[in-house]
């Protein structure tokens, strides 16, 4: 169970941001869906901790991660971050980067225990553990990143986009892979995207967003069965959203 | 000594030290305040990232004078440390703090330049994996900005080896002691020493232009591995 109650203004160069979200989750996977600069992203960095919000609160389980008076930074956080470029650090190798959250100062030196040995060989990158990243294909990337994410021990997973660094066809497949994955996982999982497929596989909640608000669909799966495709589905859904906002 | 005066050779090793202990001082410092600037979010940066420039701007003969109201003998700090027996003036420490000032806003510029280059989705990935501002700072940060670290460096230390004004201004023009390349050149040129000039001269150019074949090799050298 995730509470998320956010307010935040951003005041860029040219207009004023505003987002303003309240929803919960309670499923193992939610989605939040919508058009790029909706503050989908935003809404993933303050659950990270990376953003302090105007206002609100978080609450993951039992733990308040935020509120009025507590803010707890990223560090202590417990929440596993993909970032929509999977963020590997370009100096470090493969092992390097998996063993991040659990090895030394330098990171330059990890130990490679069953644990490493372990999570490298989950992924099937076992063989690769000695490359760097510029030398790793998009799907090795995001498996690294996945890895590393999980080597820390989070209590909840964000992925931002996990798929738009990649070509189709590679998307279709490591789809597939994630959604098992997920299946294997204890902890809950939140998926950014705004490609009605990913919508598809992965959504058990799903949180739609528009211009710096979100709405919770809880009944999605029922709609859905009233529509041809996903994206058709999720294109009334956008429209009918306006509605209660203006109310 | 033929051809090279022992005198020279002191003077190439006094601005060799010299630039090299400012450059060190001032690169630690530069991280330092390139580090807390590019976090704090309130005016005191904008001031602040305006004084760390100034020494670039203001005349090294002012930065002199400054530096003699701070560390002169009846300075501020100097009235200080004179009570407890450090005199900086007239002295080849004293040449360092001038140097040190001189060169610290182009190590402080390209210090800062270089870590903003530095993608911000690494900086948070290392902060939700559990690393303290510390660690992302030097095992991620730093690792990833320091080509640009290293050609400020070189700069800073160019500079260094060419300060003249502040240096002369603090630390007088003592030969042997206080007297470093640059001011041993303008020496031998005011006696017409005309042969000596030319020497240090030569000295001067050659240990430039090797040190920026140097950088220039450890850069693409390091490039190419990475």
């Amino acid at each position: 169970m995730i509470n998320v109650r956010l307010r935040k203004i951003f005041r860029t160069n040219d207009a004023p941001f505003s987002l303003d979200v309240d929803f919960s989750i309670r499923g193992k996977t939610a989605v939040l869906f919508g058009p790029s600069g909706s503050g989908k992203s935003l809404t993933l960095h303050c659950l990270a901790g990376l953003v302090r919000p105007d206002g609100g609160s978080i609450r993951l389980k039992e733990r308040i991660l935020y509120d009025n008076t507590v803010f707890i930074p990223a560090r202590h956080r417990r929440i596993g971050y993909m970032f929509q470029d999977y963020a590997l650090f370009p100096h470090l190798n493969v092992l390097q980067n998996v063993a991040y959250a659990r090895s030394g100062f330098f990171a330059r030196h990890p130990r490679r225990d069953d644990r490493e040995t372990a999570m490298l060989e989950r992924f099937g990158i076992g063989h690769l553990s000695r490359r760097m990243p510029g030398q790793l294909s998009g799907g090795q990337r995001q498996r690294v990143a996945l890895a590393r994410a999980l080597n820390a021990d989070p209590e909840l997973l964000l992925l931002d986009e996990p798929f738009s660094a990649l070509d189709t066809l590679l998307r279709e497949r490591l789809r597939r892979e994630l959604r098992d994955l997920f299946a294997t996982l204890t902890i809950p999982v939140i998926i950014i995207t705004h490609d009605p497929e990913d919508v598809d596989i992965f959504a058990a909640d799903i949180i739609l967003y528009g211009a710096g608000n979100a709405r919770p669909v809880p009944d999605y799966q029922e709609i859905r069965a009233g529509f041809a495709s996903a994206g058709d589905c999720l294109r009334r859904l956008q429209e009918t959203a306006v509605m209660p906002e203006s109310s | 000594m033929g051809v090279l005066d022992i005198s020279v050779l002191g003077a190439l090793g006094l601005s060799l030290r010299v630039a090299g202990l400012a450059t060190l001082i001032s690169c630690v410092a530069a991280m330092f305040m390139a580090w807390l600037l590019a976090r704090k979010k309130s005016p005191l940066p904008t001031f602040l990232d305006a004084a760390c420039t100034l020494p670039l701007v203001l005349p090294p003969t002012v930065l002199g004078y400054y530096l003699i109201l701070l560390v002169g003998r009846r300075g501020l700090i100097g009235k200080w440390l004179n009570d407890v027996g450090i005199t900086l003036i007239f002295s080849w420490q004293g040449a360092v703090i001038a140097a040190t000032i001189v060169v610290f806003p182009l190590l402080y510029k390209s210090v800062r330049a270089a870590l903003e280059q530095v993608n911000p989705h690494l900086e948070n990935a290392a902060r939700t994996l559990g690393a303290s501002e510390w660690r992302v700072f030097v095992s991620i940060s730093l690792p990833l900005a320091w080509k640009g670290i290293f050609a400020g460096l070189i700069l800073a230390f160019a500079r260094g080896m060419g300060e003249f004004g502040a240096t002369l201004m603090i630390a007088g023009n003592i030969p042997g002691k206080t007297q470093t390349l640059a001011l041993a050149i303008y020496d031998a040129f005011q006696a017409g020493n005309d042969l000596l000039a030319a020497q240090l001269v030569t000295l001067t150019s050659c240990v430039c232009v090797f040190l920026l074949m140097a950088a220039e090799a450890f850069t693409t050298q390091k490039g190419r591995n990475s």
